[in-house]
């Protein structure tokens, strides 16, 4: 037997494998066995860390050194330099994007500084694929507790006592909704695990599968003690194989340990699990929809009442979490309610994960308290903006939420404040952008995720959100009308009141909000034929400047001979002519054509 | 598994396996500068992970240093006990790891005949 | 029944606690316009038409599937809810074909009823992408056009809930999303009975009929030829409708008389060789039950059942009656019997008939229904297209005289009138054989315990000293279960009725629409009063059938009457 000095930590969450960290992984364990270290030196491949941009990520503990970006082609020197002399290797640590001060510790780094990582604590910092891992840092005494010293409607209480709100849309109280299904007298009774993240950038979800996958299973079969269920279901996508691997491997891993199967901690709560694999549409994050789906159907949803929690999965009561609040439920029973209660505002409580995406230094995840406000996000956490460029807008609450301006920075971020504001928690995307995006057409950009996701039901959403999109569509084309304006407005208005579903109700969010804080991007567009962002393609016109030299290199290049001049003299653009396509400025040696 | 008591003792038993991550407890610092090594400072760290593996003292952390300046009196070793100075023991044999292990590290007891230095601020 | 007390529009209403809001207002007279909605059919609140107001709703909600609850609150006709329904007309429009005046459904259509009655007056969306599909004719009965389809779904939930075939589902998403047959083939190349229930509940023409008429048009205009028509059972009770009459009235003298000013050379009635076929497959049925042949024997008059039964069951095949339906029947017959008759060459004659079914137009031209050596069925009109043909020619139906069905094909009895509904052949079938085999007669005429509309109906039958176990079954929902029993061997009958449609051909595809059982029940009762004022109510006592038998056919299941008036069935390869 060996003591264990040193535990390499390779991130094996999807962004990191990507980056190539299972390569990395065999390069540690060749170079350590090369070196004699094998019997000291454990590697270990956790998930993922959040800081997605920087991977693949390497910490080495006991030092708590962290390294970014390490290939493949660094591990010898991190094994000959780190392991085996104990000397930091300097150029692979994190380097702040503003300082440029090399950070050592992971806890030092500001992207980690602010956050307050509950659901992420594990994210990391422990094998996924180990149940002992788990174990080891008081996995599953939250199920042990609520089994062996709490009655049902204990477990019930202590969840609404802490306040938590469901992580996957509209933050609907978690106890409540555990107590309509508990209830539903019934037989049987179903919990399910909504994994079907699908908002675009969103992948927090898949982090606590890969990265925790028990405390997911450890938060559902609490639920299924409390509301009394014996069986459960997780609906991920099956686009995401790790996870689903990694679920497997949890699942059987807690019934040979006992914490899934019959009789468990020797009461009489029995709870079996089964993943269903659904095929990624997007509709099918919708609670119905899903059960739908799962029931072998096609993913539509269906006019609540009855709720699921009365007559859901197969007609039976049925609770649905999404992965996020499952992966809180553990902290709030193992340490308490008024524990859990100490981060947040009054009515948002705990943490939420972020998924920091767009024009951002540091994109990937944070979990940062409720009420923290969304500068502190951005700008500490996430860096602040790629390239200098000035704040434009933040997306967030992915389809379904809004767009908020530099305005609404302070804001804290809790499921009212944004609401009020015009958008939404949604499962916590959030999407950066910079002056250069175009409000018109980032409103564009969901409206047709969300049209080319509608299920087709109801016609509100299926031809409504179409038509919606064709206004948006020849507004960034230079074509819209007066009246225009007014007509989406009208229209989003009465979408909101009239589909069947919450995706539906919710799609003209992004055109509504845009229209709330960037009107007169709208008004530009339609009235002036002017992109102020100079993003839309048929609008951005070019122009010659004062740099030209009329060497008419310009005009060759042109297309559609719609640049014309004397040689040695400045050239100049036929507007009328000109189709867009920007190839003088690709020829001009001189950088003498501007854009806008 | 049948309460929180049997899930608490396994958890006891397998924590101490990713104690390392902690970044608590007492610490073992081995320099391992060129000068270092040249003293035989890899045959010091094998003695010492020996000796931990032996008496099962999986909570002890291994760290390693550069050269700090006292080549001559290399191998040293550093101790760090939580709340207690940094003592730094010189010219280390492998014959005084179990030693330093037993009386210092277990014990708190220092072993005066090898300290070199010592330093209040516990924190490195 | 647990009841509860809502206000609609300021109006107490008090309704059953299980009701939609849609059934409490309709209950109370107050109309809320519905497309996806269908009475038949489970209500899944997707057109978004029937939105109203109800107390502590976020959002307007549909009334179709919300449940009253004691106290609620309603508005159906506000700003609000006019203007967002007006929006999902419009939405509707802007995707749709602009032909309505030029479209079969045209005055049938509920989404141009609606368009009109919520006074949509402009679509803001003209110039928009529009939905682009080929029409799908390539089959004798049915014709989609999936450009006028506004996804109600209701062809989806008759398909596979009612009838239980599963041709249609929804693919595609978003504004692409479309009801769609597996792998988007025609109907002909999939397991469809074409029973057309989906052309009865479709609200747009997106799914109709064949439409025939031309040929029909084209026949009675060649001076060169000699058309017959027959009339089955069921349309004499329906064609009212088509022309305005309420659901129920029996209409066949004037239908009798329409059709002869239409120019028809002769109006035949189906009903005689509805006799024809129960004096065969009545007597099939005694030899199979004397002679152990294979049991149960299922009747075959339906053609879409038997469609289904080739498609989905051939292994079954050996339990259907040989004997052809009696509109193949009706066919051979006038090819051969009357033809020679009448002294008129075979292939001089145009046989027409006019059915409730678009499955028969499929059976028509079935290739091994020629036995008169030509097709034996020409021409199938289904009852709309009847009535379209009467408006066509500008006759006035209402004022039109009663006339009688011209002879030798002109007789039917009661019992052949009773084809039409579930029930209707077994009872007829009994009729016969009962006194066929005792050589007795019966001392009640009517068989309540084949009688009623559930969709499967069992009951013991004496027969002389025989108890005949038999079962009933309507719509091929039930018609599939029954045959899992059959081919698992848990179906000790001895016979069985399979119509395919619901309420049997009262309810057949090619019958009028609107129709749910309201209606179909009316029709039903109709028929019965047919039955009950007719003086021979028994097939074997047709005059016309014992003289065919005597001068022409022989015996039931003779050499002529094999030849001529069975059949044999293929399994059909579909996917």
């Amino acid at each position: 037997m060996q003591h264990i000095r040193a535990h390499v930590l390779v991130c094996g969450g999807t962004g990191c494998k990507s980056a190539g960290s299972g390569k990395v992984i065999e390069s540690f364990k060749t170079e350590i066995e090369k070196k004699g270290l094998s019997e000291e030196v454990m590697v270990v491949e956790t998930g993922c860390h959040g800081f997605c941009e920087h991977g693949p990520l390497v910490i080495i503990y006991p030092e708590g050194t962290f390294y970014c970006q390490v290939t493949p082609e660094d591990v010898a020197e991190i094994v000959e330099s780190h392991l085996y002399k104990g000397r930091i290797v300097e150029r692979l640590l994190y380097h702040e994007p503003l300082s440029l001060e090399a950070i050592p510790s992971y806890n030092d780094i500001e992207f980690y500084k602010k956050q307050e990582r509950r659901v992420l604590a594990n994210c990391g910092r422990i094998n996924p694929e180990a149940i002992e891992e788990y174990i080891a840092i008081g996995g599953y005494e939250g199920l042990a507790k609520a089994l062996t010293t709490m009655t049902t409607e204990e477990v019930v209480e202590e969840v609404k006592k802490s306040g938590l709100r469901g992580r996957g849309g509209a933050g609907f109280p978690t106890g409540l909704k555990w107590s309509f299904a508990k209830a539903s007298v019934n037989a049987k009774n179903y919990i399910i695990c909504n994994a079907d993240e699908g908002d675009p950038g969103a992948f927090m979800d898949r982090s606590v599968l890969e990265g925790d996958p028990h405390r997911v299973l450890e938060g559902m079969a609490i639920a299924a003690y409390a509301i009394g269920s014996d069986e459960g279901y997780i609906y991920v996508r099956a686009e995401y194989p790790l996870a689903i691997k990694r679920l497997r491997v949890a699942i059987a891993q807690a019934e040979q340990m006992g914490f899934l199967g019959n009789n468990i901690f020797g009461t009489k709560f029995n709870f079996t699990l089964h993943i269903k694999e659904g095929a990624g549409a997007f509709v099918c994050g919708e609670e119905t929809a899903l059960m739908a789906s799962i029931e072998g159907r096609r993913g539509m949803p269906r006019t609540r009442p009855p709720f699921p929690a009365v007559a859901g999965l197969w007609g039976k009561p049925t609770n649905i979490n999404n992965v996020e609040t499952f992966a809180n439920v553990p902290l709030i029973l193992q340490k308490g309610a008024d524990w859990y209660c100490t981060c947040g505002t009054e009515k948002s409580k705990g943490t939420k994960v972020f998924a920091l995406t767009g024009k951002i230094n540091n994109t990937g995840l944070a979990e940062v308290p409720m009420g923290i406000t969304m500068r502190e996000i951005i700008y500490d956490i996430g860096g602040g903006i790629t390239n200098g460029k000035k704040f434009k807008a933040v997306q967030i609450g992915g389809p379904s939420g809004g767009c908020l301006p530099e305005s609404m920075l302070d804001l804290p971020v809790d499921y009212d404040s944004l609401i009020s504001a015009g958008a939404m928690m949604g499962s916590g995307g959030l999407v950066v952008m910079d002056e250069d995006t175009c409000m018109v057409d980032v409103a564009r950009f969901f409206l047709n995720f969300t049209q080319s996701e509608s299920c087709g039901k109801c016609t509100p959403c299926r031809e409504g959100t179409k038509r919606m999109l064709e206004i948006l569509t020849r507004i960034t084309e230079g074509c819209g009308r007066d009246g225009d304006i007014e007509l989406l407005e009208d229209m989003a208005g009465k979408i909101k009141d009239s589909a069947l579903c919450g995706l539906g109700q919710t799609a003209p969010n992004p055109v509504l909000s845009t229209l709330k804080y960037f009107r007169h991007e709208y008004e530009a567009h339609i009235y002036e034929k002017r992109c102020p962002a100079h993003a839309c393609g048929k609008l951005a016109g070019y122009t010659i400047t004062d740099a030209c030299r009329g060497c008419g290199i310009c005009a060759k290049a042109c297309p559609v001979q719609a640049i014309a001049g004397k040689p040695k003299s400045k050239y100049v653009i036929d507007q009328v002519v000109c189709i867009k396509c920007g190839a003088c400025m690709t020829a001009c040696p001189f950088k003498a054509i501007a854009k806008g | 598994m049948k309460s929180l008591e049997d899930l608490k003792a396994l958890r006891e038993k397998l924590q101490s396996d990713i104690r390392v991550r902690e970044n608590d407890g007492t610490k073992i610092i081995i320099g391992m500068g060129t000068c270092g090594i040249a003293a035989g400072a890899r045959e010091i760290m094998a003695a010492v992970l020996d000796e931990l593996a032996v008496r099962k003292l999986k909570n002890v952390q291994v760290q390693q240093t550069g050269c700090i300046g006292m080549c001559e009196k290399e191998v040293l070793v550093d101790v760090v006990r939580p709340g207690e100075p940094r003592i730094t023991y010189g010219n280390v044999k492998p014959v005084d790891v179990k030693r330093i292990i037993a009386d210092h590290v277990i014990n708190g007891r220092i072993i005066e005949d090898l300290v070199v230095g010592k330093m209040d601020d516990a924190k490195i | 029944m647990d009841k509860v007390t809502l206000t609609i529009n300021g109006i107490s209403v008090t309704t059953d606690k299980n009701s939609s809001v849609l059934t409490a207002a309709r209950q109370a007279g107050i109309y809320i316009p519905t497309l996806c909605y269908h009475p038949d059919l489970h209500a899944e609140g997707a057109c978004r038409l029937c939105l109203v107001e109800a107390s502590g709703a976020r959002t307007l909600v549909a009334s179709c599937v919300y449940p009253v609850s004691e106290g609620l609150v309603v508005k159906t006709n506000t700003t609000r809810v006019r203007s967002a329904r007006k929006l999902v007309v419009e939405l509707l429009l802007a995707n749709h074909p602009k032909d309505c005046l030029s479209c079969q459904k045209s005055m049938d259509c509920e989404l141009q009823k609606i368009a009109a009655d919520l006074g949509v007056r402009k679509i803001r969306f003209i110039g928009g992408e529009m939905k682009a599909h080929t029409i799908d004719d390539t089959n004798p009965s049915l014709v989609r056009d999936q450009e006028k389809c506004i996804l109600c779904g209701r062809c989806i939930s008759v398909c596979s809930d009612v009838q239980g075939m599963d041709v249609y589902s929804f693919a595609g998403r978003g504004f692409h999303t479309m009801v769609s047959t597996a792998f988007e083939q025609g109907l002909e190349k999939i397991s469809c009975s074409y029973c057309g229930q989906c052309a009865n509940v479709c609200p747009t023409g997106a799914i109709v009929e064949k439409d025939d008429t031309a040929k029909v048009w084209a026949a009675l205009s060649d001076s060169t030829k000699h058309v017959v028509v027959q009339t089955a059972p069921s349309v004499r009770v329906a064609l009212g409708e088509e022309l305005g009459l309420p659901p129920g009235s029996v209409v066949t003298g004037k239908m009798v008389a329409a059709l002869r000013q239409l120019g028809f050379a002769k109006v035949f009635d189906t009903d005689f060789s509805a006799d024809l076929t129960i004096m065969e497959e009545g007597h099939e049925f005694i030899k199979r039950l004397t002679n152990n042949g294979v049991l149960p024997m299922i009747t075959s008059c339906s053609p879409g059942w038997v469609n289904m039964l080739e498609q989905r069951y051939p292994d079954l095949l050996p339990h259907l009656s040989t004997a052809k339906s009696p509109q193949a029947m009706f066919g051979a017959v006038v090819k051969t019997y009357y033809a020679q008759k009448a002294g008129i060459a075979p292939k001089d004659i145009v046989s027409v008939s006019v059915m409730p079914c678009t499955a028969k137009k499929a059976e028509a031209v079935r290739p091994e229904l020629c036995d008169s050596g030509f097709q034996d069925v020409d021409i199938v009109i289904t009852t709309r297209e009847l009535g379209r043909m009467i408006r066509e020619a500008g006759i006035d139906f209402e004022k039109l005289e009663e006339e009688q069905y011209d002879s030798p094909l002109g007789e039917g009895t009661g019992a052949a009138v009773i084809f039409g509904t579930t029930g209707g052949v077994m009872e007829a079938a009994l009729r016969t054989v009962v006194e066929v085999v005792t050589k007795k007669q019966l001392p009640k005429i009517e068989f309540e315990e084949v009688r009623g509309l559930e969709s499967v109906r069992e009951a013991t039958i004496s027969v002389g000293d025989l108890k005949v176990k038999i079962a009933v079954v309507h719509t091929l929902k039930a018609a599939r279960a029954m045959m899992d029993k059959v081919r698992a061997g848990m179906a000790d009958y001895h016979f069985i009725e399979v119509m395919a449609c619901p309420g049997g051909c009262i309810g057949g595809g090619g019958q009028p629409v609107p129709v749910n059982w309201d209606i179909r029940k009316k029709r039903r009762e109709a028929l019965l009063e047919c039955d009950e004022s007719s003086i021979l109510r028994k097939s074997h006592e047709n005059p016309e059938i014992i003289t065919i038998y005597k001068e022409f056919l022989g015996e039931p299941l003779g050499e002529k009457a094999h030849e001529l008036l069975h059949t044999h069935y293929t399994p059909q390869n579909r996917k």
